[in-house]
C-alpha cells in the first residue's frame, strides 16, 4: 500500500534549493509518436496494418513481417509483471536523486513485452496496467499501474514524478473572479491543495458568488493581479513567485464580432492584451521562479495551465479577434512549453468548447458547466497530459480537423 | 515704462508670496478610471512598459512607452467629447483658443455633505448661499467642486460601485445651465472620476454637466486633487490639453497659482 503523502513541511530557508534535472532526453523521431499518445493521455502504440502485430519499441517497419504499414492504434493496455527489480544506484543525476526506483518487465496481453516503471502497489506475478506519461523531460515513458486503483497510489513518489497532482501543491488561479476562475479554484481545494491564491482585477467590483467562495476556506487568498499591467504582475510575482507550485491562466477576454463590422481594433487589442501578451507577462514574471522550484521536494513547482478554446485551432468568424487572440496564445504556449521543459514544468493547453458563462450567453447548448472545465483540469494535471481537450464540440471538432480541416472552416464561418 | 507685468508676477513667485499647487493625480496603472458597461468600449487605463534602464536594452538611456485614452487620470474633457458639442466651433483639444488654458478658479467646498453623503447634488440654491460667503463667480472662470473625494482609499472607495451603479457626487442638472447663463462660467472640475455624479445618468438630462458644459462649448476637469489648498476665490488654473488632432480631452497636469496671504 502507498504510504499517504503527508503534507510538506515549511521550507528551511537556509538550505540550498535543489535544482531540477531531467531524465534521458533523446529519442527517435518515430518514438515521439508515443510522446504525441502521452500527451494527449491516450494509449497508443504502432500496429502493422498487414499482419496485426503491435509494435514495441517504436520501429520503422513491422519487427514480424517487415511491413511498412505501422499505424498509430489504441491497444489493450493490461498485461502481466513479470519480473521486477529495484535501482539503488544510478549514474544518472535525475535518477541518482530518486532512488530507489522500481522497474519491470511487463509482457502485455497485446503481445509486446515492454520495460517500464512499476509503481509500488503492483505484485510481480500480477496483472498490471500499462500507461503511456510523460516524464520530466516531456517524453513518454511507461507506468506499471495496479490492475485496480488502489488507496492513495498517485501518492507513490515514482508516479508523482509523471503527474502535476494539486494535492499538497499551491496554485495561482490568474483571474479568481471569473465563473471558470471560481470553480478551478473549488477543484483545486477538492483535490487537496494547500493554497490558492485567488488574482482579482477588479478589486473596486464586488461579486457576491466570489465573497461567499472567499469565505469558505481559509485556503484561499485574494491577491491583486491584472495581466494586463506588467507592474501588477510583476509586483505580485515579486510577493507570491516562490510559492506557486501549479499557475492557471484563466484571464480570459471574450467579445463577440468579427473583423468587418467594426471601425476600429480597440476589442481585438483588448484581447489580445489579456488573452497574449497577458500570458507573456505571467511568462516573464512566473516562469523563472517556477523553473527555480521545478525539483523542490514533495510540492515542486509542476504545471502551468492555459485555458485556450477549441478555437485556437479554427476561427469562429462570429468572433474574430478573439480567436485571432486564442491562436497566438497557443503559439505562445508552445514556446513557454518549450522554455520551460529544461526544469521539466509541464504546459497544459486546455481547449474546451463553449462554456456556459455570461459571455456565452447566446450560444445554444452544449456548453461546458465551469465546474466541469474545472474537474477536467484537475483530471489533466493528475493523469499529467499535455493537450486537454474538454466537451462534445471541442472533441467532435477535434476529429473532424483530422479529417477535413477545410470543411471546419466553411461551415464555422456559416 | 512701468514694471512688467510678468517680471513682477515672476518676483512674486520667487519670493513665495504666489504659490503653485498641483492639482494633478500621478499616472499610474492603477489609477481607477470610469467604467462603463461591459458591452460599451472602454477607456483604456494607464500602462507602461520600459523601453532601457541603463542596460542592454540601451546602455545610456531609461525611458517607457506609455498608453492611455483620453480621459484617464486627471485630464481635460473637450466640448467634441459630448454629442451636444459635437458642432461647437473649437471644440477639440487642438482648436481650443490657447487663451482658455489659464482661466481663474472658484472653489466651492461640499466636502462635509459628500461626507454624509456619496450622492451629494450641487444645487443653484447652494452655490447662490456660496456666493453669499465667498463673492460672486467671475465670468470665465472655472468652477471646481471640492469634495476631497481624491482623499477616498483607490480604487474601491473611489468608484464607490454598488449594484446599482457609482456613487459619487457631482453638479444636478439645473446648476449646471444656470452656471452657463447666469455666470457665464469657464467650465467645471471635479475630484471624482467624471464630472458628472455616479448616478448622473438617472438625471433629465442625463450627464447635465457633459451635456450642458459641451453644448456651450465649456470645458471640464475631472480626476483633480489638493482642490483642498486653495482659497475659495482667487487662484488661477493653469490646465492645457495635450495637442492631439481632433482630440476629445486629453490628461494633463493642472497647475494652480495660488495667493499666500
Amino acid at each position: 500500500m502507498t504510504e499517504p503523502l503527508v503534507k510538506p513541511k515549511k521550507k528551511n530557508p537556509v538550505l540550498r534549493t535543489r535544482l531540477a534535472t531531467l531524465p534521458p532526453v533523446p529519442r527517435s523521431r518515430t518514438a515521439l509518436g508515443l510522446t504525441r499518445a502521452a500527451a494527449e493521455g491516450v494509449f497508443e502504440m504502432q500496429v502493422c496494418a498487414d499482419c496485426g502485430t503491435v509494435q514495441y519499441p517504436p520501429r520503422e517497419v513491422c519487427g514480424s513481417c517487415l511491413s511498412e504499414h505501422l499505424a498509430w492504434k489504441p491497444v489493450d493496455n493490461r498485461g502481466e509483471l513479470i519480473a521486477t527489480t529495484t535501482l539503488r544506484h544510478s549514474n544518472d543525476l535525475y535518477f541518482r536523486e530518486r532512488l530507489p526506483w522500481r522497474v519491470g518487465t511487463v509482457k502485455m496481453a497485446a503481445g509486446p513485452s515492454v520495460v517500464a516503471h512499476v509503481h509500488e502497489d503492483c505484485a510481480e506475478g500480477g496483472s498490471v496496467r500499462l500507461t503511456l506519461k510523460l516524464d520530466r523531460s516531456g517524453q513518454a515513458v511507461l507506468h506499471a499501474l495496479p490492475e485496480k486503483d488502489t488507496p492513495n497510489m498517485n501518492d507513490a513518489p515514482q508516479l508523482r514524478e509523471s503527474t502535476c497532482d494539486p494535492k499538497f501543491r499551491r496554485v495561482l488561479v490568474t483571474d479568481g473572479k471569473s465563473a471558470t476562475g471560481m470553480a478551478v479554484a473549488k477543484a483545486m481545494l477538492e483535490a487537496g491543495a494547500n493554497a490558492v491564491f485567488l488574482g482579482d482585477a477588479s478589486t473596486w467590483k464586488t461579486v457576491p458568488a466570489f465573497d461567499k467562495l472567499v469565505a469558505s476556506d481559509p485556503r484561499l487568498q485574494v491577491v491583486e493581479l491584472d495581466v494586463t499591467d506588467t507592474d501588477s504582475v510583476d509586483r505580485l510575482a515579486a510577493s507570491i513567485g516562490g510559492k506557486v507550485e501549479i499557475l492557471v491562466n484563466t484571464a480570459d477576454y471574450l467579445r463577440d464580432g468579427g473583423i468587418l463590422n467594426r471601425k476600429d481594433v480597440n476589442l481585438a487589442r483588448d484581447a489580445m492584451e489579456v488573452n497574449v501578451l497577458g500570458l507573456m507577462r505571467l511568462a516573464q514574471a512566473f516562469g523563472p521562479g517556477m523553473c527555480f522550484r521545478a525539483a523542490d521536494g514533495s510540492n515542486n513547482a509542476v504545471a502551468w495551465v492555459n485555458i485556450l478554446s477549441i478555437h485556437a485551432h479554427a476561427a469562429l468568424p462570429a468572433r474574430g479577434a478573439w480567436s485571432a487572440s486564442k491562436a497566438a496564445a497557443l503559439s505562445l504556449s508552445h514556446t513557454l512549453r518549450a522554455e520551460l521543459r529544461g526544469a521539466g514544468v509541464r504546459v497544459m493547453n486546455v481547449f474546451p468548447g463553449p462554456v456556459d458563462e455570461e459571455w456565452e450567453q447566446l450560444t445554444p447548448p452544449p456548453k461546458i458547466a465551469p465546474s466541469g472545465l474545472a474537474k477536467a483540469i484537475v483530471k489533466g494535471l493528475q493523469d499529467g497530459v499535455e493537450d486537454l481537450y474538454v466537451g462534445d464540440i471541442a472533441e467532435e471538432l477535434r476529429t473532424r480537423l483530422r479529417e477535413n480541416h477545410k470543411a471546419v472552416e466553411r461551415e464555422l464561418g456559416q | 515704462m512701468s514694471t512688467p507685468i510678468l517680471a513682477q508676477f515672476m518676483a512674486e513667485l520667487l519670493s513665495g508670496r504666489v504659490k503653485l499647487v498641483d492639482l494633478t493625480q500621478t499616472l499610474t496603472p492603477e489609477f481607477p478610471i470610469i467604467q462603463l458597461p461591459p458591452e460599451f468600449g472602454q477607456a483604456w487605463p494607464f500602462r507602461i512598459e520600459e523601453i532601457s534602464r541603463y542596460d542592454e536594452r540601451g546602455p545610456a538611456w531609461y525611458w517607457n512607452n506609455f498608453s492611455m485614452s483620453e480621459h484617464t487620470g486627471t485630464h481635460f474633457d473637450a466640448p467634441i467629447h459630448w454629442i451636444s458639442g459635437k458642432d461647437q466651433p473649437d471644440n477639440a483639444v487642438d482648436s481650443i483658443p490657447v487663451e482658455n488654458f489659464i482661466a481663474s478658479a472658484c472653489v466651492i467646498d461640499v466636502s462635509a455633505e459628500c461626507a454624509e453623503n456619496p450622492d451629494f447634488l450641487l444645487t443653484v440654491e447652494y452655490v447662490k448661499a456660496w456666493e453669499e460667503k465667498h463673492g460672486r463667480i467671475p465670468e470665465r472662470a472655472w468652477v471646481l467642486m471640492r469634495t476631497d473625494w481624491s482623499k477616498r482609499a483607490m480604487p474601491k472607495e473611489y468608484l464607490n460601485m454598488a449594484e446599482d451603479g457609482a456613487h459619487s457626487p457631482g453638479p444636478d442638472a439645473e446648476v449646471v445651465p444656470w452656471l452657463i447663463q447666469e455666470r457665464n462660467v469657464h467650465g467645471f472640475g471635479t475630484e471624482s472620476v467624471g464630472t458628472d455624479a455616479g448616478q448622473a445618468h438617472h438625471l433629465n438630462p442625463p450627464y447635465p454637466c457633459h451635456y450642458f458644459m459641451h453644448g456651450n462649448n465649456r470645458y471640464g476637469l475631472q480626476c483633480l486633487t489638493n482642490l483642498d489648498l486653495l482659497p475659495p476665490q482667487g487662484a488661477v488654473i493653469f490646465a492645457a490639453p495635450l495637442k492631439i488632432r481632433n482630440g476629445s480631452g486629453s490628461p494633463l497636469r493642472v497647475l494652480a497659482l495660488t495667493p499666500t496671504v
